[in-house]
């Protein structure tokens, strides 16, 4: 009943050519090239503002590009439904009356058809995914009444029973307190054991260095994209943040960058 | 006891008041239903707006019957289909803010109805029975139309239940899964243009909103299931009907708006002694 798009398995899971946004006439972003392969996990960096989610959204097939293309396996965007987006928290309406089960089965509805209701497998679905992210005693509660941690493994657990191939997330790590985030970024070392590929959005430098093969550095053109060591340079920190940045040097040799711009959500559309 | 019987027995021993039971039932129930995606969308001002702008379509089928009640129904069927699909366009390509949008065109298309009708030289009867219902007046014709409608619409709302649950609440993973957004959201406006069309004649235009609002806010405070919600909502919809057209017939007042006064009650109720959370509870 779906449309399904095939996948080349020798082309890249994400190609974006030459892609370019505008909104009402102001470049949100501009002429990006970069691919990813299978597997690979990516942090997205870059001050408020820079075009992280509307990139995130281009990519997801939400948004349409302004010129440029999408290659999802390489295939355009449209019919593809193995791109899950996790979007920030404070994006999502809570009260929503619906469960953590109603929410990880959101992600499998393609699957399951139009007029049909889930079958049991597709809630075997869903609790094996909840189990990946050890929320499955949570399974019944109010989505309103989880902590920020468990929110956030709800929707990577969507991702999961969606069965998608290409996750991205929207700022996952913001306003988590640092076991929270171990648990996510302990998920994410899982989805990379199944293939999956994750770009994060994220403030974080320091964790983009040490948890990520490859550092996305972005403001509204892409003005670096590599591993960590090459990418997180004084010299391209501050051509992106500009006189935002103030960086610090640790005694280990590592650069972080105090972001005083940063502490609030990022700006939309 | 034989007395109690017949207070709750009595009024139905007539027809119309049969049919009238009836059809504010299945308007109670579909207005209930309809109205918790109104309230978990935020629609209430537009599902206002819809009810106010059938007026004009009414009050033209009217004078071009001669004053016959017959097509009506369709009549008000066409002018809510067609001012909440425009409505859903204005708001997508918006160069004004869209409740604005909303507010031009409802009290002009409600002032354009009045228009109409005034030309009419029994005008203020025929306007109070379009304002606020006329119960009493439900033919059997208007019965068969409201049961086919209404079962249309709580028909639509159970086959596409996960797709308007994920369009409600998460827009971008609805376009991640490639589904046809816009098709569903036009599907979800004339499933409340329908609803609008089938309660006009019960509660009236100026009414409706309540009946869409009162019992799904109601529901929303004691459930944390959308399934739930929505039974929860239809069953005080038809609680609030059927003591409505009691209230309304022993102490003589217009039904319309003894079942909104029935359902807002219901509200307060609900508002301060839910479990838990009700005002009362916290007071302590």
């Amino acid at each position: 009943m779906y449309p399904r798009t095939l996948h080349q398995p020798d082309q890249p899971i994400l190609d974006v050519l030459h892609l370019s946004v505008s909104y009402e006439g102001r470049e949100a972003l501009e002429n990006i090239t970069f691919h990813l392969h299978a597997g690979e996990r990516v942090a997205v960096v870059g001050p408020n503002g820079a075009g992280k989610s509307t990139l995130f959204k281009v990519v997801a097939g939400v948004l349409p590009p302004t010129s440029g293309e999408v290659k999802i396996s390489g295939y355009g965007p449209r019919g593809h439904i193995c791109i899950a987006y996790v979007p920030q928290r404070s994006q999502v309406d809570w009260r929503f009356p619906a469960s953590v089960a109603d929410v990880v089965m959101m992600g499998r509805i393609r699957q399951v058809g139009f007029f049909r209701w889930p079958h049991r497998a597709d809630w075997d679905t869903v609790h094996a995914a909840l189990e990946a992210v050890d929320m499955n005693s949570m399974a019944n509660r109010q989505i309103g009444e989880l902590s920020g941690g468990q929110q956030q493994r709800t929707f990577l657990a969507r991702a999961l029973a969606q069965e998608a191939e290409l996750v991205l997330l929207d700022e996952p790590l913001n306003g988590l307190d640092t076991p929270s985030q171990e648990a996510i970024l302990s998920l994410l070392d899982k989805l990379r054991q199944q293939k999956i590929t994750v770009m994060v959005a994220t403030h974080d430098l320091g964790q983009a260095a040490s948890r990520f093969d490859r550092v996305m550095l972005l403001n509204h053109q892409l003005v670096r994209f590599g591993s960590p060591q090459d990418v997180l340079t004084s010299e391209n920190l501050l051509r992106a943040y500009g006189g935002h940045a103030q960086l610090i040097r640790g005694a280990d040799g590592t650069t972080t960058l105090a972001d005083s711009c940063c502490d609030g959500e990022e700006e939309h559309e | 006891m034989n007395n109690l019987f017949n207070i709750f027995l009595q009024p139905f021993s007539y027809d119309f008041m049969l049919r009238g039971l009836a059809a504010s039932v299945i308007v109670g129930v579909v207005c209930a239903v309809v109205g918790v995606y109104v309230v978990l969308r935020g629609m209430a001002f537009f599902g206002d707006a819809l009810a106010h702008a059938v007026l004009p379509g009414v009050a033209l089928g009217y004078l071009l019957s001669g004053g016959s009640r017959d097509t009506l129904f369709w009549w008000a069927l066409g002018a809510a289909v067609l001012v909440a699909l425009a409505v859903g366009r204005i708001s997508k390509h918006a160069e004004i803010r869209e409740d604005t949008a909303i507010g031009i065109l409802f009290a002009s298309m409600f002032a354009l109805g009045i228009a109409l009708i005034s030309t009419v030289r029994s005008y203020s009867v025929d306007l109070s029975h379009f304002l606020f219902g006329n119960v009493l007046g439900v033919s059997t014709r208007d019965l068969v139309l409201t049961s086919v409608f209404g079962g249309v619409v709580l028909l639509t709302i159970f086959l596409f239940y996960k797709e308007f649950l994920v369009l409600s609440f998460d827009p971008v993973l609805a376009a991640t899964l490639r589904l046809p957004s816009g098709l569903l959201n036009n599907i979800l406006l004339v499933l409340m243009a329908l609803t609008v069309s089938v309660a006009m004649q019960t509660v009236g235009v100026a009414l409706m909103v309540a009946m869409l609002v009162t019992p799904a806010a109601s529901a929303s405070l004691l459930t944390r299931r959308l399934w739930q919600g929505m039974l929860v909502s239809a069953a005080i919809g038809a609680f609030s009907a059927v003591t409505g057209l009691y209230l309304s017939y022993y102490f003589n007042i217009v039904s319309g708006s003894a079942i909104v006064l029935t359902a807002t009650a219901i509200f307060l109720l609900v508002f301060l002694f839910q479990p838990r959370r009700g005002l009362v509870w916290k007071k302590r």
